[in-house]
This record gives C-alpha cells, structure tokens and sequence, in this order.
C-alpha cells in the first residue's frame, strides 16, 4: 500500500498521531503539559529531533550494519537531543528550568526511536523528512491540545508565551486536580475517547 | 568477521561525529549558558539588591580567590561610582537545605546594603516567603557590618519569617558569613574595583 507523498505527511496529523492513535511516547505527554507553553515547547524540541534523526538514519540506511543499528540509531538521537537541550539553555533558559529533565528524556521516547526504526530505516530521505516533520507537528498539537484543556480548567488561564492570559477572568474557581498528575490520566482518557468516537464513522 | 570490522568502523565513526559535534556547539553556547543562569537565576536577587546601579551588575562581575574557592562579586555603579558588590552565600541549615542569598554591601560607607534570597528548598508559604515577601528582605537594607544579625529569637533584631525560624537563621548566617569574607579580601576587592574605575 503505497503511500503518496502528501499522505506521508498528512499521517502524522491525524490517523497515526502518535500520542493517540499510536500511544507512543506518553511520558512527556502526561508529565509537561500543565501550560500550553510547555507543551509547545516540548513539541518543537521533539520535532527537532524527530526530523533530524529521521532524515539521517534514512541517509545512513544503508551504511549500518542491522546487528547494532539501535546503538546507531540511540546514537544519532542523543546527539541531537543534547544539540537541543544546549540550545534551549542558551536561548530560551525559562523555558529549559520548566522542561527540566523531560529534554534529555527525549532520548527514550518511543516516537523519536520508533519513526527511525519503523519508517526512516525503510525509506528514502525525503519521505523520511515528511514523516519526521508530520509526526512531530502532530505531537505538538496534540501535546496542545491537551494542556489547553488542562490548563484552562485547572487554573483558568492559557499560557501561549510566558504571560498568562486569564481567560475565565478572577472569579473563576481553579479546579486544580486538572493540572496534577492524576488529572493528565484523566484528561488524556477522555481525549482519547474523543478521538476515538470522531474516528469511528 | 567482515560484519564485525563494519559493526566497529560505523558505531566508531559515528560516535566520534557525534562527540565532536556537540564539542562544537558547547564551544559555541558557553558563555550564553553562564550568562542565562546568572540571568535567571541570580539577576533578580541582584538587580532588586542594587536597584539604583546605573551599569549592569550581572555584565559587570569578577572573581577572587579565597584560599581554594572562587568568589564571585557583581559591581554596582551607585552615583557614578563603583561603590557596591554582591556575593552570594549560602546558609547552613534551612529547613529544606541550604538557602542561596545573594548579599550586597556598600564598601564606601561599610554598610550591608540589601539582601536577596537566589536559591531555596523551603516549604511553599511558609519558608519560601523569604524569598517572595518583601518585609522580610526589608529589614536587612542599610545595616551596619559591626553587630553579627540575629532573628529576634536569638536576641537580634530581625523578626523571623512566623512558623519558619530555620530559614530566617539560615538567612542571618549566610549575610554574617558573607561580611566575614567581605571583611577578609577587603584589600583584594580594593584593588580589583579600583582598575574597574578606570
């Protein structure tokens, strides 16, 4: 089933989005989205990643050996995950201190190793790219999605780029358990049902 | 045995990109980094510490050796003159650890100017309030360096933060701590803010 180069793309973004429709890579998705920036932020950091690895493990498909190609792969990907996180302490260090040690978690994410081996270790570089860049923006919006909704009943306010805007207005009662960790599982189940009943036709 | 050589060659060859790749661009984000975390960290402790300082105190700053370690000291321009420093401390004893506090002293007139809590484990509300209330801080402007400071407990004269005593004392002994190595590289900082005039 061949695939056309749009579709490649356009996969990322809704029949394979990868926190909902692959359920990869849960551990960011629940743990950083308390505010819409971090979800943002981590989004574009694991879009980085994914692309770059993807275009690079599909470049040197050919040159590694298949009896140690996760070591090369994990190779690969660290190296760019420590090219991001140095990047986001030189230029955007609020951002960095509230990420914390899900930057360097990156390595781990089932997504980023996932797409390498599943997809960019059988594939032409350039489809590789389109994969790279679609699963990653997919993630991004769904990491969005999430904590907008979280955001918004947990403490009322939406938090695009470092102010918040109050978006309920002062008398809004925060329903904090939105934004603690058992409110990400629940937040993300309901999510899930959603997609999953749109989906369903 | 051919596979293996290939195996080695290629996990060889793209470890050492990869290491000199990052070499690289900590090479290149070095300084930024320095600069962010002071920024970040410590600026806002010492930016409210030398509110009036007519240059920028984090640009601004120098070191000396004090037996094996390294102080460093953030110069304020106060009235066009290069009169305040700040060092930071960091009390023993805090309820959560130790308190980072950043301490600035006037070395014309041998005053404390300010202090300002930078790094902190204490409990939200109650501790922490050292470093979000401004009343406490407050009490510490324009003190002289001759009487060690005391909370109030201890028969000094700053009223403890109510229900976090540890942390107030925490933060007395790192401002005493930071007077005593103020006191003691007198002669070096003499020195190092004089060449700063020029």
């Amino acid at each position: 089933m061949a695939r056309s180069i749009v579709q490649e793309f356009t996969k990322g973004l809704w029949d394979e989005v990868p926190p909902f429709r692959l359920v990869l890579g849960l551990c960011p998705v629940l743990a950083v989205t308390k505010s819409v920036e971090n979800g943002i932020g981590m989004g574009v950091a694991t879009t980085f990643v994914l692309v770059c690895s993807n275009v690079l493990v599909s470049s040197l498909r050919k040159v590694i050996p298949a009896k140690v190609r996760i070591a090369c792969y994990i190779v690969i990907i660290a190296t760019f995950v420590t090219v991001v996180e140095l990047v986001m302490q030189a230029y955007a260090y609020p951002l960095f201190l509230k990420l914390g040690i899900f930057i360097p978690l990156i390595v781990v994410n089932c997504i980023v190793l996932g797409r390498s081996e599943a997809f960019a270790s059988k594939n032409g570089i350039f489809r590789s790219l389109l994969d790279g860049l679609g699963m990653g923006i997919g993630f991004t919006l769904s990491l969005s999605a999430l904590a907008a909704v979280r955001e918004l009943i947990g403490t009322g306010d939406l938090t695009i780029w470092e102010k918040p805007i109050q978006v309920f207005g002062p008398s809004y009662q925060p329903f904090s358990f939105m934004v603690e960790a058992p409110g990400a599982f629940v937040a993300l189940g309901l999510m899930l049902c959603l997609m999953n009943l749109v989906g369903k036709k | 045995m051919r596979e293996m050589i290939k195996m080695l060659i290629v996990l060889t060859i793209l470890a050492t990109l990869s290491g000199g790749l990052l070499a690289a661009i900590r090479d290149g984000t070095k300084d930024r980094i320095e600069n962010q975390v002071l920024e970040f960290v410590k600026g806002p402790a010492i930016r409210s510490i030398l509110e009036g300082a007519t240059n920028d105190p984090i640009v601004d700053r120098f070191q000396i050796k004090d037996g094996d370690v390294e102080r460093t000291f953030f110069v304020g321009v106060i009235d066009g003159e290069p009169r305040a420093v700040t060092l930071e401390m960091f009390g023993k004893g805090g309820y959560g650890g130790d308190v980072g506090l950043m301490i600035g002293i006037d070395t014309k007139d041998d005053k404390l100017i300010g202090v300002g809590v930078t790094t902190h484990a204490e409990t939200p509300g109650m501790g922490a309030k050292a470093k979000t209330d401004p009343n406490f801080v407050e009490q510490f402007r324009d003190l002289t360096l001759e009487d060690p400071l005391n909370v109030t407990a201890d028969g000094g004269s700053i009223n403890a933060i109510s229900g976090a005593t540890l942390t107030s004392r925490a933060v007395c002994s790192a401002a005493n701590d930071a007077v005593k190595i103020y006191e003691k590289l007198k002669p070096q900082l003499a020195e190092k803010l004089k060449e700063f005039n020029k």
